[in-house]
């Protein structure tokens, strides 16, 4: 059967792809970050998933104005780098596992979780970055991608609590699913950051060690935390945090921290990155 | 309406009615996606708008690179931010630009720890 066997939760800047991708990544203002990843990477080549669920937003790539899913989930073949303006990223195409992706999206919705089903999603920075910070640069991701979109651009985005239900939901749903499988869940985005406006740069360091601090323990806690409150007390962006929540809700009842790491900055963003087990 | 995120300073929620608002500004911007477009634009800037249906204030904030406006007129970061990476402009060229700081200033602000949540969570907080 399958297991989900961890959970990541790490921002998503897309300075911090483009500093791998430059080859900066080791100089003075990028290496403090950098550093306190590698033994995340090692985590991730100790426990060596099949396939990752990653949990993470579009920003203006696959979708648009035109239409706007709240969650969308990817079963395709392949998902590709997206475009983002100036040309895709110079990373591996994701493959993905319809298997597994179809029997998540057949029983999420007979358990009345509404999802929009993708076959044609190319995917940004909110998907590549994580898996940069977790795998480096490999001439192919050595694990199979399902990508759950989450609408955070366009107010509202789905709340905290749906979340954490929707990654609880995924849980059982994996364990029903018959092939022998090691899961792994990442939540992207976060922590506090704001991109627009006079408030641009705004960074909450204690809301953000307050958030991890009880992630892992609290999690029914922090889904009570509403859009206005992130919005006030972590930026507008950092309203992000609600797609953490969907990994905590997929590690089950119990779980324990493993691994911490926080930075302040990455490029206008306060990053994070937490690897979660299940107990 | 009011909204209970009214009072946060220096923020634009980017909610129905700036949804509404932006509408034909944000897909101008989602257009600058493909590389065709963007030769387009560069080509041409004051055409290649035209042809979407934007008003004449925010086709002004466009090609005034204003992005503070952008955001007044209905614009969402994500969306005319776009504009900055045709430019080659960083999002802390433009984060400086709308808080009225230089880049270089704002990326010290950044490494010094970020805007200080603190005086900052509603207007007229001290």
């Amino acid at each position: 059967m399958a297991r989900i066997v961890g959970g990541i939760g790490t921002s998503h800047v897309p300075a911090i792809g483009a500093a791998l991708d430059n080859g900066i990544s080791g100089n003075d203002y990028w290496s403090p970050l950098f550093a306190g990843y590698a033994r995340a990477r090692r985590w991730i080549d100790a426990c060596k998933p099949d396939v990752v669920i990653i949990v993470y937003n579009d920003h203006a790539s696959a979708f648009s104005l035109e239409l706007i899913p709240t969650f969308a989930l990817g079963v395709a073949e392949t998902f590709a780098p997206a475009d983002e303006g100036f040309g895709p990223r110079q990373v591996p195409v994701a493959q993905g596992h319809p298997e597994l992706a179809w029997h998540l999206a057949e029983n999420l919705i007979l358990n009345e979780f509404d999802m929009t089903i993708a076959n044609v999603m190319p995917v940004d920075h909110g998907l590549t970055v994580p898996l940069s910070i977790m795998f480096d640069q490999p001439a192919a991701w050595p694990v199979q991608v399902i990508p759950l979109c989450v609408n955070v651009i366009q107010y509202p985005p789905p709340t905290g609590k749906r979340c954490l239900a929707l990654g609880r939901a995924i849980a059982s749903i994996v364990a029903s699913f018959e092939q022998d499988l090691r899961v792994v869940v990442f939540g992207t985005g976060g922590m506090s950051h704001q991109l627009q406006g006079e408030r641009a740069g705004v960074i909450n360091q204690a809301f953000d060690k307050a958030f991890l601090d009880r992630l892992a323990d609290d999690p029914d806690g922090l889904a009570e935390i509403g859009h206005v409150e992130y919005i006030r007390e972590a930026g507008s962006e950092g309203v992000e945090l609600v797609m953490w929540l969907a990994m905590r809700g997929a590690l089950g009842e119990r779980a324990k921290e493993v691994y911490r790491h926080y930075h302040v900055p990455a490029s206008n963003t306060a990053a994070g990155l937490v690897i979660l087990e299940p107990v | 309406m009011a909204r209970d995120y009214d009072d946060i300073p220096g923020t634009y929620v980017f909610d129905g009615r700036r949804s509404r608002q932006g509408y034909r500004l944000n897909m101008f911007c989602m257009s600058l996606n493909d590389a065709a477009n963007r030769a387009r634009f560069a080509a041409d800037e004051s055409a290649y708008i035209d042809d979407f249906g934007v008003t004449v204030e925010q086709k002004q904030a466009v090609i005034d690179r204003d992005y503070l406006r952008l955001l007044h007129l209905g614009g969402n970061m994500y969306y005319t931010f776009k504009i900055a990476i045709h430019d080659k402009k960083s999002m802390q060229f433009v984060g400086g630009q709308m808080s009225g700081i230089s880049e270089d200033e704002f990326r010290q602000m950044m490494l010094d720890g970020g805007r200080p949540i603190d005086g900052n969570r509603r207007v007229g907080e001290r």
